[in-house]
């Protein structure tokens, strides 16, 4: 790959010490039928109190790649490459007992399901007392009133009363704050999130995007959000980076990914996601479905959905074109016109937008890889 | 479009073969076993132990029945007496190999029907759910009071000894268990979205337990019922040992270990085989469901 | 039977099976309602009750898509299962084009059967992990009588439409599938028995949302093919605005406003209605939200505060919302072109110090 010989997205004013840093990032899952591959070199750095919101499909490689970051993967299956320096630490080298230390304490992790993350049997006074207790050694009564302060501070309404309330007796939303509580209950200074609001209700989702905000401005954490949902990442994220088959192809302040997206990918899924299009136009979908993790082909992976492969798109996966601004997109159609990206989508054949690459669309299907 | 893409295009269903090959359940369970040599070691002693039962009479080098006061409690490796002989002066080999037959049966014969009438019973439980559950699984729970053992030498005390009666007796200490694990896996399947999908197209009942629970259900309780035979093994070597099973001088592992156990500081090595095999037995069919339990994808 | 004056329909296309003509709205569902016993203690008596759906009337015209949001818990899904016959109601009719359904004198449920699906939301439960796709979709048929070699083949042909390959994917099991494909499947299967109406329940809810958008693309061609009526059912307001006609809105089992979409989108009148539709996230990062619509979540549906149920959230709530529920008028004899709401801020002389003056005849 020629990730590495294109400048590291690392800052217009390069910063002292990033506070998360991940270079070259590689992970497969291996077993006796097939070698998964799924992150393929991912580089990012994250500034102290910055909020990055990985978007992708499923099976982009956006959860796999955040849960390296604690190595939650099995040890057996997967294979690690590249580096990943969190504060002091680096990730990949630490010890199984520091690392022991570091989960819960320096970095957290909240989940889309609640439920799987709380244990059923205790109450959520004592999940939040006890992770208290073995990080920072409180006694009882104090680990107590820290989890007291810490169910105000996700504002769970009557908090004295949800303390001896266990995870069952919650509802949904409830339940996520609880969660959230238990996450922020030793002041981690970077919080991973899996999809946190997914299986929300609208009102609720709002609510704990707010809280979410809030919490992390108050207590500068850094924070790595996974969504699939650009309205999401919209309300949260600082900076956006957009994965496909593992890899970040585009990347850039929030403002620039979302409303001057450059890759087409990132214009794709921006275009085909319901808004409030006209209701007779059928909506503009990406035709196909992510490439088959097993076997990646050579060049870029988006090509067999793309509406502006070229021959050279086949040859190799584009390096990265990053502008003034740290905007950054990985297609050979994009190039700089002064400070910033632009893309070219001039060249094309006639009808190219609106046709979306009829033959690659059809191949991708004769290959039963519809969606 | 142009050639170099034309071609990367043509190459890639050979690179995505895995996604179109085709692979019943029955063929990725055994793509899966095929890798897993213990559970093969096992299921190849599992045969070489059933091959051995049923050609006994072929295979043994004496009659196990024929006493000989004179070559009592022979140790191993003595003269023609590959394992010695026992109290009796029968040899060991022989009666090991014929004693194998009715220990085989009591472990598989049992659990056989156990599972065709408790696993009827816990599908019929848990499809059916409310009164005709509660009326099944208390009855159950009834017999889940009892130590199994204990149920075992009980109904086996009221019943008799003999074959049939031991058999009957394990069946019935059998059928809890199994029903119970039926009817955990109906229920669960019956909430699942594709039964209300079938019952939708006003599938009967009956369409329905048979084309989409039954085939959901059979594999938890198929892996569940195979560790069963070990212990139906067990607990019908156990019936032997008390004199609640077969009578002497059948060959029995059980009964054998019961008669040699005052022999045991004579020739503690022949009293101890009938032990060694039942064991051996019974780890292989654990191991094997084991191993099956893991190919076939299930959590029981 | 209960032939209602209505405007015409959007769909006008001649079809054999019609039976009560293009004004007689595909389905009415008239007063229906189902409370779910919550039983406890040792005689399991029944100590409380779960009113899912509460005495809930609309209609669906021929050829429409009726979209039905609300949050979770509001009764969504339990007034789908009812609407198929997966639940038994304790109370209320159903009227399948003109016939009464399920009783003596109507339409055999086996009829309804065929006339009415659903689509299941995608998730690993919708599809029989053991059987191959080809059978899961040919099992409807031949449990209808059709030979195993005619549901074969009407399962091949039917997914073809819904856009799978025959000959790839007959035979592969569900497992084998992605999301945009296993619900591929799932309409294939509800569209097996050739039926008129089809309840789509969180049928994209799951999907990502390039797929999502393949998926909604996919329904609205099999709509204007097969001449078909939907029930949409979800929770995300974007699809609902985008493929529904009309949107009823539900909150603890009742309905709280119903109407055209463009009205109800652009002019919500029920104080539920404004804030769902604001709790929409914007994709553009400068129209961050401060603070949340919608505080707290849905009350629990056992013991549904007094009068209007939303009382406990509203911001303009007054004494006459907790002394009296408001009525939504009279669903079944209101036009599809009429925008109702269950709200006495709208009803004059109903108390509240924001409704209108009452007119005076």
């Amino acid at each position: 790959m020629n990730d590495m010989t294109t400048p590291n997205l690392s800052g217009s004013q390069p910063l002292a010490t990033p506070f998360v840093s991940v270079k070259d990032l590689r992970v497969r899952f291996v077993s006796r039928e097939a070698t998964v591959r799924a992150v393929n070199g991912v580089t990012f750095d994250l500034a102290r109190g910055e909020v990055l919101c990985v978007i992708g499909e499923s099976g982009s490689g956006k959860s796999v790649m955040m849960r390296s970051l604690l190595r939650l993967h099995p040890k057996k299956r997967t294979v690690i490459e590249g580096s990943m320096q969190v504060g002091e630490h680096d990730i990949g080298t630490v010890s199984d007992r520091v690392l022991s230390k570091l989960r819960g304490s320096t970095i957290s992790m909240i989940f889309q399901e609640p439920m799987t993350a709380l244990d059923p049997l205790y109450t959520i006074g004592d999940q939040i007392a006890e992770t208290v207790r073995r990080h920072e050694g409180l006694g009882r009564e104090a680990a107590w009133a820290r989890a007291l302060e810490l169910l105000e501070l996700v504002r769970v309404p009557s908090p004295e009363r949800r303390l001896k309330a266990y995870p069952h007796e919650l509802s949904g939303g409830l339940r996520q704050r609880a969660m959230i509580a238990v996450a922020l209950s030793c002041r981690p200074s970077l919080l991973l999130a899996d999809e946190p609001t997914t299986a929300l209700d609208a009102s609720v989702q709002i609510q704990v995007l707010v809280l979410l905000r809030r919490l992390q401005r108050e207590m500068d954490m850094s924070m790595i959000f996974v969504t699939h949902d650009l309205g999401v990442a919209a309300q949260i994220a600082d900076k956006v980076a957009v994965m496909y088959a593992g890899r970040i192809i585009e990347y850039g302040s929030v403002g620039d990914v979302l409303n001057r997206p450059q890759h087409p990918y990132t214009q794709a899924m921006l275009a085909s996601t319901v808004k409030d299009q006209e209701r007779v136009v059928p909506l503009e979908a990406i035709a196909g479905s992510p490439p088959d993790l097993r076997a990646l082909p050579e060049g870029c992976s988006f090509l067999p959905r793309c509406a502006y492969a070229e021959p050279e798109c086949a040859v190799a996966m584009p390096s990265e074109t990053v502008d003034a601004s740290r905007h950054m997109a990985r297609c050979y159609r994009v190039g700089l016109e002064g400070k910033r990206l632009a893309f070219n989508g001039s060249a094309l054949p006639p009808g190219g937008r609106a046709t979306p690459a009829p033959m690659a669309a059809e191949r991708a299907e004769m290959l039963g890889r519809s969606a | 479009m142009t050639d170099a893409l034309a071609n990367s295009l043509a190459a890639a269903p050979v690179q995505s073969a895995p996604a179109a090959r085709v692979r019943s359940y029955w063929g990725g369970v055994w793509q899966r076993l095929r890798y897993d040599y213990v559970t093969l070691f096992c299921i190849a002693l599992i045969i070489l132990i059933v091959l051995s039962a049923v050609f006994a009479p072929w295979l043994a080098p004496f009659d196990p029945y024929k006493s000989s006061m004179a070559h009592r409690l022979r140790p191993i490796g003595y003269r023609q007496f590959l394992l010695g002989t026992d109290e009796q002066g029968r040899d060991m080999l022989s009666r090991l190999l014929y004693g194998g037959r009715v220990s085989l049966l009591m472990g598989i014969v049992p659990v056989l029907l156990a599972t065709l009438v408790g696993g009827m019973f816990g599908v019929v439980a848990g499809y059916y759910g409310r009164k005709v559950n509660m009326g099944i699984m208390r009855t159950m729970d009834i017999f889940f009071a009892f130590p199994s053992v204990l149920l075992a030498v009980a109904i086996s005390g009221s019943l008799g000894g003999g074959i049939t009666n031991q058999m009957l007796t394990l069946t019935v200490v059998l059928i809890p268990p199994i029903c119970r694990v039926a009817e955990t896996a109906t229920s669960q399947v019956r909430n699942m979205d594709f039964v209300d999908a079938a019952r939708a197209t006003g599938a009967s009942t009956t369409s329905i337990l048979f084309t989409h629970v039954l085939i959901n259900v059979m594999s938890p309780v198929l892996v569940y019922a195979s560790t069963l035979v070990s212990i139906s093994i067990i607990l019908a070597s156990g019936l032997s040992f008390l004199g609640l099973g077969v009578s002497p001088p059948t060959a029995d592992w059980g009964l054998m270990l019961s008669t040699l156990r005052q022999s045991i500081y004579v020739q503690p090595l022949v009293s101890a085989i009938p032990g060694v095999a039942i064991l051996v037995t019974s780890i292989a069919f654990n191991l094997v469901s084991d191993g099956l339990r893991q190919a076939m994808d299930v959590k029981a | 039977m209960t032939q209602m004056a209505l405007s015409p329909p959007p769909v006008a296309a001649e079809d054999p099976r019609d039976r009560g003509g293009p004004a007689q709205p595909m389905l009415i569902v008239d007063g229906i309602r189902k409370y779910f016993p919550i039983r406890a203690g040792v005689l399991n008596r029944t100590v409380a009750e779960v009113k899912a759906v509460d005495d809930i009337s609309f209609y669906v015209l021929k050829g429409e898509t009726l979209g039905i949001v609300g949050e979770s818990g509001c009764g969504k899904s339990t007034l789908a299962r009812l609407l198929m016959h997966l639940v038994d109601r304790d109370e209320g009719h159903l009227i399948l084009d003109g016939d009464l359904v399920g009783e003596e004198t109507g339409v055999p449920l086996d009829g309804l059967r065929r006339a009415l699906q659903m689509v299941f939301q995608d998730s690993y439960s919708s599809l029989n992990p053991r059987l191959p796709i080809e059978q899961s979709i040919a099992y409807g048929p031949k449990v209808q009588g059709a030979s195993s070699k005619v549901a074969k083949a009407q399962a091949r042909a039917l997914m073809e439409k819904v856009g799978l390959k025959a000959n790839l994917f007959a035979q592969r099991y569900p497992h084998e599938l992605s999301g945009g494909q296993k619900q591929r499947v799932n309409i294939a299967r509800a569209l097996a028995l050739d039926p008129r109406l089809l309840i789509l329940d969180e049928a994209v809810s799951a999907l990502d949302k390039s797929v999502e958008a393949q998926v909604l693309n996919l329904l609205e061609d099999l709509k204007k093919q097969l001449n078909l009526t939907y029930i949409f059912i979800s929770h995300d307001l974007h699809v609902v605005r985008y493929i529904s006609d009309r949107v009823l809105v539900m909150y603890l089992g009742q309905v709280v406003e119903i109407g055209p979409v463009d009205q109800i989108y652009e002019d919500p009148q029920h104080p539920y209605t404004q804030a769902l539709l604001a709790c929409r996230l914007s994709m553009d990062p400068e129209e961050r939200v401060e603070a949340a619509p919608l505080a707290g979540d849905p009350p629990n549906p056992v013991n549904p505060p007094s009068g209007c149920r939303f009382h406990t959230r509203c911001p303009f709530m007054e004494d006459v919302c907790m002394a009296k529920a408001p009525g939504l008028g009279d669903v079944l004899r209101s036009s599809a072109d009429d925008h109702l709401a269950a709200c006495h801020m709208v009803h004059p002389g109903s108390g509240h110090s924001r409704a209108p003056l009452p007119v005076r005849a």
